[in-house]
């Protein structure tokens, strides 16, 4: 109890120290903001506020999507985490996330803490980041990439974690996790930029790092009790999955930070992916189980979807089909014969498609990669220069084996306070929805 | 009075009521229910995952009737829900029970001439 409180106070002395910050700012003069706000490009900024929109829809669909796939009596539970991960992560990415992500370097490991409370963040271009789009701008794109990451990992842990512990594990895993691995990859001065690594939209940093997050929570959170039921509400997954591909325009092209000739091949390359991935899942299901489903075929898309991201910027359309059609065969084999060998409860597959597929994409970025479509890029492999995929592989190696351990150890902790991170065997029978929230998805009469 | 339940194929809902209408037999209650017969359902798969033994969707008719009705409801049903000439399996089941009592509720009425 004496925690409880120490924890409220600590809340209360963040926010007033926020808000004195942000008082000593707007109390700087002003008068440059004018001269400088010209350089803002008016189409470049309309387009990312629209993109960071279409990147927050994807959250949403996630939910639908996931929540179509477990038992009725676990609905609420899902969307709920989704929901609320929109909900925590801004106020983390608000407080200290943005700023350990996109900060001033500290030795290429992580960002200073000036930006805390969006201190100095303001209508003015950041020309490290973007130069031609206000700074909130892009502060808010990126916020949107931040909530879907660890709404992602909810996949893994479906239908049987803790609601107090999710809550617990998004905001430490979020800081812990996701923020360095953004910087390492995207900040000014992160190791993994300085390297050379090619991740257009978060490849990386969003598909890999939830991924191994994914595999580590459901070995850390272990099996469901007795047989699971089949998919409660495919159309809802369908609707889901949906959403996901429309806003993944957003998150794809919007990657480019302009509205220009870089987002346009982004978006092209990415709905061509998505597209081979879709039909290939659904022949590989023809093939090995007589006959095509929807479930394959929407898994294939999203899997496509994910491997597309961080090449979507460096690939032209051809490379785009050939990482598609990997994406969905080597997604298949994971999810066909990984999971049921080493016989983890990956619920909802969020290591087999998010992890696999972002590793797949990563890689296949150092294969396809051209400088023809990108001269800020490389090329890769294909295209004569073997050292890209090095580099790649280098830089997914590193991320898997930080997200995974930091993972495991922080659900470990996160147990601790929780008393456990996995509700007990009676709640889980009843279901989270129930049990968790006290409300019931539907109804049966009237 | 006997009351009648019967299982059948959720496609032959409208030939048996079909039936059950040219016999002048109005009164029926339909639930869709699932269940399995000795094949023991059938099996889906989900993302490669194969689910054996699913249930099947089945309809349930429920129809009380006095005496004089049951074997032209029985027949009705038979000719609605068998497939084709020689039958299929999985056409479904017929029940009769006997009823201790009924009652409308409306007018308190009780015995055969609750039922028609």
């Amino acid at each position: 109890m004496k925690l409880r409180w120490l924890a409220w106070m600590g809340c209360l002395a963040l926010s007033v120290w926020g808000w004195e910050a942000r008082a000593q700012e707007a109390a700087e003069p002003v008068a440059e903001a004018v001269a400088v706000a010209a350089a803002i490009d008016s189409g470049d900024t309309a387009w990312m506020l629209a993109s960071a929109g279409l990147v927050l829809l994807m959250t949403p669909g996630l939910a639908f999507f996931y929540a179509g796939l477990v038992r009725k009596k676990n609905t609420l539970s899902i969307l709920m985490q989704c929901f609320m991960a929109m909900c925590l992560m801004t106020i983390q990415w608000v407080v200290i996330g943005y700023t350990l992500a996109f900060g001033p370097d500290i030795k290429g490991l992580i960002g200073g803490l000036d930006w805390m409370f969006l201190k100095g963040v303001g209508a003015e271009p950041n020309a490290d980041y973007a130069a031609t789009i206000p700074h909130t701008a892009f502060m808010a794109f990126q916020l949107k990439f931040a909530i879907i990451t660890p709404a992602l990992i909810i996949g893994a842990t479906a239908e049987r974690f803790k609601f107090s512990a999710f809550c617990l594990f998004t905001l430490l895993w979020a800081t812990l996790v996701y923020a360095p691995v953004a910087h390492w990859v995207w900040g000014v001065g992160g190791f993994m930029r300085e390297m050379g690594a090619l991740d257009f939209a978060g490849g990386t940093v969003v598909h890999i790092n939830a991924g191994m997050a994914a595999l580590a929570a459901a070995l850390v959170v272990g099996k469901r009790i007795g047989n699971v039921s089949p998919p409660h509400n495919l159309p809802l997954a369908i609707l889901g999955a949906g959403m996901l591909w429309f806003g993944w325009f957003g998150f794809n092209a919007g990657s480019a930070l302009g509205a220009n000739g870089l987002a346009a091949n982004a978006f092209v390359t990415t709905h061509i992916a998505t597209a081979v991935a879709g039909a290939a899942w659904a022949v590989c299901d023809w093939v090995m189980h007589g006959k095509p489903t929807t479930l394959g075929m929407i898994t294939g898309a999203v899997a496509g979807l994910v491997a597309i991201t961080p090449a979507c910027g460096f690939v032209d359309p051809i490379g785009a089909m050939w990482i598609g059609l990997g994406s969905s065969v080597i997604c298949f084999i994971s999810v066909t014969y990984v999971k049921t060998r080493f016989q983890y409860d990956d619920t909802l597959d969020a290591f087999g498609v998010h992890g696999v597929g972002g590793i797949w994409g990563a890689l296949a970025t150092g294969l396809f990669a051209t400088k023809t479509v990108n001269s800020a890029g490389a090329d890769g492999l294909f295209y004569g220069n073997p050292g890209q995929f090095m580099i790649q592989l280098k830089a997914t190696v590193i991320t898997m084996v930080f997200a995974f351990v930091a993972s495991y150890l922080i659900l470990k902790i996160v147990g601790l306070f929780t008393r456990g991170v996995r509700v007990d065997e009676h709640s889980e029978r009843v279901g989270l929805d129930l049990s968790q929230h006290k409300e019931s998805a539907y109804t049966i009469i009237d | 009075m006997k009351y009648i339940i019967a299982i059948i194929q959720p496609d032959r809902l409208d030939p048996v009521m079909e039936q059950l209408e040219e016999k002048e037999i109005h009164l029926v209650t339909v639930s869709t229910v699932m269940g399995r017969g000795r094949q023991k359902g059938i099996s889906a798969v989900y993302r490669s995952t194969k689910e054996a033994g699913s249930l099947l969707k089945k309809i349930k008719l429920e129809i009380a009737v006095n005496d004089n009705y049951v074997a032209a409801a029985k027949q009705a049903i038979i000719k609605g829900a068998r497939f084709g000439d020689e039958g299929r399996i999985g056409d479904g089941k017929i029940f009769v029970l006997n009823i201790e009592e009924c009652l409308r509720i409306r007018t308190g009425e009780t015995g055969s001439t609750a039922i028609g």
